[in-house]
């Protein structure tokens, strides 16, 4: 084996030997040392992002004979994974803490979520691709399970499970169907492949399918969306921050792999239609049904899938100008989201979880530091300039718009004013109402630090989008 | 010395936001409130040169500012004023003090925030009329939907959630759409910058497409008829100072997107629609004004009243079309839109000052039905005073700013239509007919309940922010002709640029 193919992979192997490392390491701790492994964790962060910019490349290197790739794109992806996963742990220890479920699984768990996400990053193979999908959807599966005496939470993991396993299956059928046709799993002889002339044909649409049915399970597109709400509200709460913003970037990842890179030529002809009614169907749905929920987790989760709808808007377009905004668009996503549940989880104390809509009532009397932060995270969801999501939206409606579907940008921007209803809901809630609970808010400095930097991070990023639009664009080229 | 006078009216505000907040509600709120009021007067104060230094004889932009800003949108941080948004800033830096003055004694709850919402509010708003940059304007546009949404959620009447979600998803759904035609403008034209989408060679059905694009975000704006069902309530439920910034500034976005985006940007479209937006403006000032008269509740009288004024305004700018057409070679054109122009300056400072006086009654009784007021002139002799003038003024009285836009509009109307000048002239009789009659049943008249014969008369705050805006609307009506000059090339050359076809 060649050192260059060990180099292309070298933060996947640093990652791997630290999680070993901490395996051996946490079995050693007691109960009252867990702060160790959190510690050790974040060590293998920071690590591993040494690792990545110190082999970080210019172009792309393809390695492991044909299976594995390392491309600028693929080092922002996983720099800002890990960035994600760093803030996950950093919001979730105190809670965990309080709640009794500080465990080293939480954070190994976490880890090996990751490295999953960076394998899905950095495929360059159907197989390899799958096998990250796979690391990924079984730590957080049991991620999910991770609170064992909650009926609720047990109740949602078993059907994430099951749910997830379909979906893999179908994925991976797909994923055989494209074997047969084409006799490669390699990215780039897919679409070499379905790039000539008569490449295509009924076959092909069938196993896009069976993919295009497996990706929108991952990301929650409608109708393929049942799972989300239900594990959002049974996970507990640094689980639900955990599950709604890392792997949307491997979502993300997966269906620029397999449907651009891969698939790409099938555009016009197959997924670019598939992905429309996906996307009209959660803009749809997503919003429509958030304004119902009672409960924060849940109205997330369809406002998740609503954002999904935009995100797919990008690839809709499939111009690297629309998938450069997917990518703009993931990123505001999984910066907004992590906000959000880390406001959540502000509010949460031990065994009381402030997921209900009346437990914002009145923040901005108990805290109005955080119930600005808050406005902050919501206005910013709902589109509203001058916060990040507002040139999310933006960037994805102009590649929408210069592909000359000028009808699916309205209907978009329809859903989201109508979406933007239950985003000022909260908003209402926290300024206009008097609250329920008078109790101070409290949480640890380095918390209320990293939130605030989160919710600021949003209003700087709104006000000067350039430097991460240009980030984007260069990465992915065009 | 050459300050960038636009950015530091823009952002001195916003500084100041911050720094109210920072103080808080608590020990400190009074430091709070005076720090609001000095920013907001010096605000007001380094807006004066933008009059004194401005040149009238040139229709280009000035004070111009220009910064990289986006690159990859080429959107740049581009801002300057003409003859059209000079006027406008002013408006707004002249109003902020009197709406903090205003809300001094009356704002009990959390004023911070409340003081603060206002400066914010007042830096986005001089934002919106000095961007030239079309994503910098989309940018202010709707940053300034949340500071309102804030000011009449926390701050207003019993209805106050139902008027003001109502207000932000109104306006919402009016400015995405807008949104929307700016990116396809921006695909064909290459930039943001609203002046090369105002040189954007557009065909009929662009045009078409992008004219109801706007006038779905403007009409909301304005409001015009149909779309107006927002503003009653909105008024009603705000805090005074909110009725007053909303009447008298936000109102005048609306009619400033027609003039600075419609007009230029689809002349065709205008054209050929003009039919619509001129029966609209001619509904908004018949229909509405009639139903102005029924009404029982003093703020919703006024914002009725607003509709139908801001009727002039669009019914100004759209004549143009006709007069030019029917009377080719006479001023018509010309004088219908300086009496649009005219007009929201007016309406600006009449409807405010209305609004001020509803808040200084209500300060006292804490009711705003008609029924229950009558007589206040026995008890409160100076507030009559002030009362009636500003109500004459909202009448047209020749001699008050009121009078000049109408007069202006009407002129030119009757070189597109007598007809249309016939309709358009029964807002004298009508404004006369609601407004009066509201001033007789407050006002005049034997003292009507115990409440009343315990009235204080205004106190000095009142009394001079009151007469500060009197003195206004008196100069304003007795000598326009420094506003008008100010305006007048930048509005000849808006003329003949819509004169020339796109197609």
């Amino acid at each position: 084996m060649p050192t260059a193919d060990l180099a292309a992979a070298a933060p996947e192997i640093f990652l791997t030997f630290a999680i070993c490392a901490m395996l051996l390491v946490d079995v050693f701790l007691r109960d009252d040392q867990r702060n160790v492994t959190y510690v050790l964790a974040m060590l293998a962060l920071i690590g591993t992002a040494a690792v990545t910019l110190k082999f970080a490349v210019g172009h792309p290197v393809v390695a492991f004979s044909g299976s594995f790739v390392t491309d600028p794109a693929s080092g922002v992806l996983k720099m800002f994974a890990y960035i994600v996963v760093g803030v996950v742990f950093l919001y979730s220890r105190e809670n965990l803490e309080a709640n009794g479920l500080l465990k080293g699984e939480f954070f190994l768990l976490g880890l090996f979520g990751l490295l999953g996400i960076m394998i899905l990053i950095s495929a360059h193979n159907l197989l390899s691709l799958y096998l990250g999908l796979e690391v990924l959807a079984l730590s957080q599966y049991t991620l999910v399970a991770f609170n064992r005496d909650s009926a609720v939470s047990a109740e949602s993991a078993m059907k994430y499970f099951v749910l997830g396993a379909i979906a893999s299956g179908t994925l991976l059928y797909g994923i055989s169907l494209l074997y047969g046709i084409t006799g490669t799993l390699e990215l780039d002889k897919l679409a070499e492949h379905f790039a000539t002339p008569g490449g295509g044909g009924v076959p092909a649409l069938l196993a896009l399918a069976f993919i295009v049915a497996g990706v929108a399970f991952k990301f929650g597109a409608v109708p393929f969306h049942m799972w989300l709400p239900d594990v959002y509200q049974g996970a507990p709460a640094p689980v639900a921050l955990y599950i709604g913003s890392a792997p949307e970037i491997a979502a993300f990842a997966l269906t620029w792999r397999v449907l651009v890179e891969g698939l790409g030529p099938l555009h016009d002809a197959g997924w670019r239609d598939m992905l429309i009614a996906l996307s009209v169907l959660s803009l749809g749905l997503g919003n429509v049904l958030a304004i119902a929920q009672s409960n924060l987790k849940r109205m997330l989760a369809y406002s998740t899938i609503a954002h999904v709808g935009f995100i797919l808007m990008g690839f809709i377009a499939g111009t690297p100008q629309g998938i450069q905004a997917a990518m703009f668009y993931t990123f505001a996503y999984v910066l907004m989201a992590a906000a959000a549940f880390g406001m959540i989880i502000l509010l949460s104390r031990a065994g009381f979880e402030a997921e209900r809509l009346e437990d914002f009532k009145g923040l901005n009397a108990r805290s109005p530091w955080f119930a600005f932060v808050t406005l902050m995270i919501m206005f910013s969801m709902a589109g509203v300039p001058p916060f990040i999501g507002f040139w999310a939206k933006l960037n994805v409606l102009g590649s929408v718009l210069s592909s000359g579907l000028v009808w699916l940008a309205a209907v978009g921007m329809l859903f989201a004013v109508i979406g933007a209803f239950y985003y000022i809901r909260i908003v209402w809630l926290m300024y206009f109402a008097e609250p329920e609970d008078r109790t101070p808010v409290g949480a640890a400095a380095d918390m209320r630090i990293a939130l605030s930097a989160n919710g600021l991070g949003l209003l700087a990023l709104g006000v000067f989008p350039g430097l991460l639009l240009d980030l984007c664009a260069r990465v992915l080229g065009g | 010395m050459n300050l960038p006078l636009l950015s530091l009216v823009i952002w001195l505000p916003i500084a100041g936001a911050i720094v109210v907040l920072q103080l808080g509600s608590g020990a400190r709120a009074q430091l709070g409130k005076q720090v609001a009021l000095g920013v907001s007067v010096v605000t007001f104060v380094l807006s004066v040169p933008l009059y004194t230094r401005f040149d009238g004889a040139t229709a280009a932009m000035q004070f111009v500012e220009k910064v990289a800003w986006i690159s990859r949108f080429r959107a740049f941080y581009a801002l300057g004023v003409d003859g059209i948004s000079m006027p406008l800033v002013l408006l707004t830096t002249f109003l902020t003090p009197l709406v903090v003055i205003a809300g001094w004694q009356v704002i009990k709850l959390r004023p911070a925030q409340y003081f603060a919402s206002f400066l914010l509010l007042e830096g986005m708003m001089i934002g919106v009329f000095a961007a030239t940059d079309a994503l910098l304007f989309y940018v202010f546009w709707e940053a300034m939907l949340v500071p309102m949404f804030i000011i009449i959620g926390v701050w207003g009447g019993e209805r106050r959630i139902y008027a003001t979600v109502k207000f932000f998803l109104y306006t919402f759904l009016g400015s995405v759409f807008m949104l929307v035609a700016l990116i396809y403008m921006y695909f064909k034209a290459g930039d943001y910058s609203i002046a090369s989408f105002q040189n954007l060679p557009l065909s009929m059905t662009e045009q078409v497409l992008i004219f109801f694009a706007f006038l779905l975000a403007f009409a909301v704006k304005v409001p015009m008829f149909p779309v107006h069902t927002w503003l009653p309530d909105a008024h009603v439920e705000a805090p005074t100072g909110g009725s007053v910034i909303l009447a008298a500034i936000l109102l005048k976005m609306g009619g400033y997107g027609f003039v600075r985006f419609s007009l230029p940007i689809t002349p065709d479209a205008s054209q050929s629609l003009a039919w619509l937006m001129i029966g609209l403006s001619l509904i908004a000032v018949v229909y509405i004004g009639f139903v102005a008269l029924v009404q029982a509740d003093l703020k919703k009288l006024i914002a009725y009243s607003s509709i139908a004024h801001m009727g002039f305004v669009t019914l100004g700018f759209f004549v143009i079309f006709l007069a030019t057409a029917k009377a080719p070679g006479t001023d018509g054109a010309r004088l219908a839109l300086q009496g649009g122009m005219m007009q929201m300056l007016s309406h600006g400072l009449i409807s405010g000052a209305l609004f001020l006086c509803v808040g200084v009654l209500y300060d006292r009784m804490h009711t705003r039905q008609i029924a229950d007021y009558g007589g206040v002139v026995n008890t409160m002799p100076k507030f009559a005073a002030l009362m009636v003038l500003f109500a004459l003024a909202n009448a047209g009285l020749p001699g008050t700013s009121g009078f000049v836009g109408e007069f202006l509009v009407i002129i030119g109307s009757f070189h597109a239509s007598a007809w249309l000048a016939f309709l358009a002239a029964t807002t004298l009789v009508l404004g006369a007919a609601y407004t009066l009659w509201m001033v007789k049943r407050v006002v005049f008249g034997e003292v009507a309940n115990s409440d009343v014969a315990e009235l204080t008369d205004v106190n000095a705050r009142e009394f001079w922010m009151l007469m500060v805006l009197a003195v206004a609307v008196l100069i304003v009506g007795i000598w326009p002709a420094p506003i008008v000059s100010a305006m007048d090339t930048t509005l000849g050359a808006l003329l003949e640029h819509v004169a020339q076809s796109k197609l």
